[in-house]
């Protein structure tokens, strides 16, 4: 089984929703009703057997071994092969997949209410290509899995969206889209110079100084569009904001981090020269990420577009620890872009707690929650001082170590980007204040109801991923551990630092 | 002329007589034998495409006729699509109330036409051929003759044609005054070393005379109005099989008669395909009809395949082979869908009118979901592979990688139509009812569908060493 294992997590939630496709051509058509939680049940069988057998992938890995594991490697047709494998860097991004989309689909059992079965199939299949993303090793496989996620995401803001959905949709596909084919054509360019697709080789593949700033560009159009940085990040509040909650969950926990992740898979590895050169000009966005998203942030009447710029400003100190190019910037990019898949990911169903009861974002809506709901308030302030980065929780750990890896880089940046912990104390704080504190104003929110059984289902094991990475936060850092070195090693030695 | 001759083109054989039989019959038996003479066609086309598949390679009547694996291939491509021209054309006839005999026998001599346009290696041989394809497709797009708007798209398309014929004949004229020989061999060797003046002007006319034949931009004016006008199975054959041989014929003249002349001639090519995919990209975001959405999409795919021409290696052959196929196949799916979707007994003409399909005929909006995503160049579709082996190409060559970036950001641009397309079946309520489909239009818009996407996974295994064994014989490097 472990020949194949990753093919088989990979398109396990395929098979699901193949599963649901059938279902709903045996059964009858006017028994909708059934049919839709048959579908639910089968959709989230699926998504825990896909956890199951991710938790297997990571047992079953090597830790000391910094090269890929559970490789397959087959020719396709001349120009691209089916060549898969994760290192103690994807693996995780594929165990934080399996582990959001259960709880995603659980989280969409009752808010959604139409078309359903079309709802659980886009997951499904947005879980395989997103899997893919983190498993493939061949640059077009990789591309197929990066670029066909839009499709899912597309409809699953366009149709079960709020009230701006089709704006939104566009503006996320076409804006994704437009960095993408500039990485495509990066793409196409180094499979037809170095003669090979293979991502293992490519990295050993050794260019001149002035194709690696273009291609440097290229891909990191894509990924900046994606992560995103400051300026191109203006379509993920939109994004965000229309989305359902669960679509809110799968961009911020793991769709961000397709593009952390595509730095630190090509661009810092296979452009070390232009990563350098750079380096200056990432800082100063990831700086003004930090410090301008959270000031806007702080500026926002809708909850979900707080947290959707405070994800912003977050993944600031994502790009920042990652081309500091040492050890602890980059194990703690890699650290923060996990537990910021936990906490903003929380984050947004705590606000789609409150949406499916009262149908509305505005802050100013609401006020005193904690007096009718105690336990939701609890829960939220969890997150809240998680996404603040509270020492203990998962969200400190990150922030602290992309910023001493960026100390060693660049005081300045460092000295910016930490005003962007205090800002985040702030927004995020004052955020709590007024949803949950103080006395009920708002005649509506008298009969509001506290977490019904399912969303404390939902909200335990975030609760308890945020809280165990933060105090024992080696449980990432021995598996990234050995991979995340290489990285930093093959890029010291390329750039010629000591 | 020997039986070995004639035995390389068998497969033109069958076809002229097997159209020749068909008028023949058909004048006979009437217009209820319709169905039956499609049928025939139907199997000449098969036999046909039997013969060019297992019949032999060469070069009789002194080369003036190819039979090469990129004719092979070519041919195989056209006589398919021919054939599902046939049986979508059929279909409609019947439901139309008027089947007309002449249309199988008209699909036959345009494939003909085609056939030959494939394996033309001589002056002479490309004019006619370009002539009995075109002259049986001006018919075609006014079939419907009662209707106003089908006569114009014939009208236009046989007095463009025409214009294009002209030039087309104009530059061959000047070519033959300055090589000295209509033979593409021989103009090869003439024009070894660098082209004289006049083969490089006479060239210019022969690449715009084709250029209108592949509506090229900017000779692209006649196909959104001829999409529009001609009934939709038509519009189905027209859109497919004759951009293919129009291209191979392109390709071959280029590669075959003018190798000499690649500098020359390369610049002339980037300034159609880049002209083509931005008026393809732009031209279609103000569309409101959607076969003229479709003839935008057209002239910018046409702009990725020449961009895989001039190219100039066999690679770009390869790339454009591929291509043309795979877009062949989603084109004839976007119209088999078309066809098969009519509300109130009306054919569905503006993009606004697919509202709400998914509600109503979930099955062909999904279909024409996976086609849209697939002419967008989403992966894993096939239009995806397309584009992946034209820029490929392109890349492989020293200079052409702005133009491979510029159709790389149109392809952009024209994912905003796509995606309306997309966007209108999928989040829009339903305006009204839309009628039972007919069957044999649904079942090639699914069956182009599946090859979209997952068949082409497959597919690709056999397709790309087929493209790349047919680009090896044009002799490229």
């Amino acid at each position: 089984m472990t020949d194949h294992i990753l093919s088989i997590v990979t398109f396990l939630p395929l098979v699901g929703a193949a599963a649901i496709i059938i279902l709903r051509f045996l059964a009858r058509a006017d028994d909708a009703p059934v049919i839709e939680r048959n579908a639910k049940w089968i959709a989230l069988w699926t998504t825990l057997a896909t956890l199951a057998v991710s938790i297997a992938l990571v047992l079953n890995f090597n830790r000391a071994d910094h090269t890929y594991q559970f490789v397959e490697n087959y020719v396709w047709f001349a120009g691209a092969g089916y060549h898969m494998g994760v290192d103690g860097i994807s693996i995780l991004f594929v165990l934080l997949t399996a582990f959001l989309m259960p709880i995603c689909i659980i989280a969409s059992w009752n808010p959604i209410k139409q078309r359903v079965i079309e709802y659980l199939i886009c997951f499904l299949v947005l879980e395989t290509l997103v899997i893919g993303v983190f498993t493939s090793l061949d640059l077009f496989l990789f591309y197929i899995f990066f670029e066909g996620g839009l499709v899912p995401m597309f409809l699953i803001i366009g149709i079960w969206g709020g009230k701006n959905r089709v704006y939104a949709a566009y503006k996320f596909f076409l804006y994704t889209l437009l960095g993408s084919v500039l990485m495509l054509g990066a793409m196409l360019y180094m499979a037809s110079t170095a003669g090979t697709t293979s991502i293992p080789a490519l990295t050993a593949y050794k260019w001149d100084p002035t194709t690696q700033i273009l291609l440097f560009i290229a891909f990191t159009a894509s990924f900046a569009v994606k992560l995103p940085m400051w300026p191109v990040h203006t379509w993920l509040p939109d994004a965000h904001v229309e989305a359902p909650t669960a679509g809110s969950v799968i961009l911020a926990g793991i769709l961000l981090k397709l593009g952390g992740y595509g730095f630190i898979r090509f661009d810092l590895p296979m452009f070390p020269h232009a990563s350098q050169v750079l380096t200056p000009v990432i800082f100063a966005l990831s700086t003004i990420a930090i410090v301008y998203t959270s000031l806007v942030a702080f500026r926002q009447t809708d909850m979900k577009k707080l947290i959707a710029y405070s994800s912003v400003a977050h993944m600031g100190f994502v790009t920042m620890g990652i081309f500091a190019g040492n050890a602890q910037g980059m194990e703690g990019a890699i650290f923060q872009m996990l537990s910021h898949g936990v906490i903003s990911g929380a984050l947004f169903l705590c606000v789609g707690v409150v949406y499916d009861r009262m149908h509305t974002r505005e802050i100013a809506f609401y006020g005193g929650l904690v007096n009718r709901m105690p336990w939701y308030a609890a829960t939220f302030m969890v997150f809240t001082m998680a996404n603040v980065g509270l020492p203990g929780t998962s969200g400190f750990i990150g922030e602290i170590l992309s910023m001493v890896g960026a100390y060693h880089v660049s005081t300045w940046t460092v000295l910016f980007a930490a005003s962007g912990v205090i800002f985040s104390a702030a927004y995020a704080l004052t955020l709590y204040r007024r949803v949950a504190f103080g006395e009920i104003t708002n005649p509506q929110l008298s009969a509001i109801t506290d977490l019904d059984w399912r969303e404390i289902v939902v909200f335990a094991p975030l609760i308890v991923g945020t809280l165990v990475l933060g105090v024992y936060p080696s449980l990432v850092f021995d598996v990234t551990h050995a991979s995340a070195d290489a990285v930093v090693q093959a890029y010291q030695s390329a750039i010629g630092a000591h | 002329m020997d039986a070995a001759t004639l035995s390389v083109c068998t497969p033109e054989l069958v076809l002229s007589l097997g159209a020749l039989a068909v008028l023949l019959l058909g004048a006979l038996f009437g217009p209820k034998a319709t169905g039956a003479l499609s049928l025939v066609s139907g199997a000449v086309l098969i036999g046909a495409a039997f013969a060019a598949a297992l019949g032999p390679l060469g070069a009789p009547f002194h080369g003036a006729f190819v039979m090469d694996a990129t004719a092979r291939y070519s041919k195989l491509a056209i006589y398919i699509a021919a054939a599902v021209g046939v049986v979508l054309g059929y279909g409609w006839l019947r439901r139309s109330g008027q089947p007309k005999f002449e249309y199988p026998v008209l699909i036959l001599l345009a494939t003909l036409g085609m056939s030959m346009m494939v394996s033309a290696a001589d002056l002479i041989s490309l004019y006619i051929s370009i002539e009995l394809q075109s002259l049986a497709l001006y018919v075609l797009a006014a079939f419907q003759r009662d209707d106003a708007k089908s006569s114009e798209a014939g009208l236009k398309y046989f007095v463009l044609g025409a214009l294009s014929s002209g030039l087309l004949l104009y530059g061959a004229s000047l070519i033959y005054g300055f090589a000295g020989s209509m033979r593409f061999s021989d103009i090869a060797a003439a024009t070894h070393g660098g082209a004289h003046v006049g083969e490089i002007f006479g060239l210019i006319f022969l690449i715009c005379g084709i250029a209108f034949k592949v509506s090229a931009a900017p000779f692209h004016m006649w196909t959104p109005d001829v999409y529009e006008g001609a009934p939709t199975p038509v519009v189905a054959f027209v859109a497919a099989a004759p951009k293919l041989a129009a291209m191979v014929l392109f390709a071959r003249t280029l590669d075959q008669a003018f190798p000499g002349a690649l500098p020359q001639w390369r610049g002339v090519v980037i300034i159609l395909a880049v002209i083509s995919f931005v008026v393809g990209g732009f031209g279609g975001l103000v569309q409101k009809d959607f076969k003229r959405l479709l003839a935008y999409s057209s002239i910018a795919n046409i702009g990725y395949a020449l961009l895989a021409i001039a190219a100039g290696t066999s690679m770009g052959i390869q790339a454009m082979l591929v291509f043309m196929v795979l877009y062949m196949i989603d084109v004839t799916g976007f119209f088999a869908c078309l066809e098969a979707l009519k509300r109130d007994g009306k054919p569905i003409v503006l993009i606004s009118d697919l509202a709400g399909l998914k509600r109503e005929r979930p099955g062909i909006a999904l279909a024409l979901t996976a086609l849209s995503l697939s002419v967008l160049g989403m992966p894993p579709f096939s239009g995806f592979w397309g584009k992946y082996f034209v820029f490929m190409s392109a890349l492989h060559v020293d200079g052409l990688w702005p133009y491979a970036i510029a159709g790389l950001l149109a392809s952009v641009v024209a994912a905003f139509y796509y995606l309306r397309v997309i966007k209108l079946m999928w989040f829009d309520p339903a305006p009204a009812k839309v009628d039972r489909a007919p069957a044999e239009a649904r079942w090639i818009g699914y069956a182009c569908a599946l090859f979209a996407f997952p068949v082409v996974v497959v597919a690709l295994m056999w397709l790309t060493p087929a493209a790349e064994a047919a680009s090896r014989s044009l002799g490229l490097h």
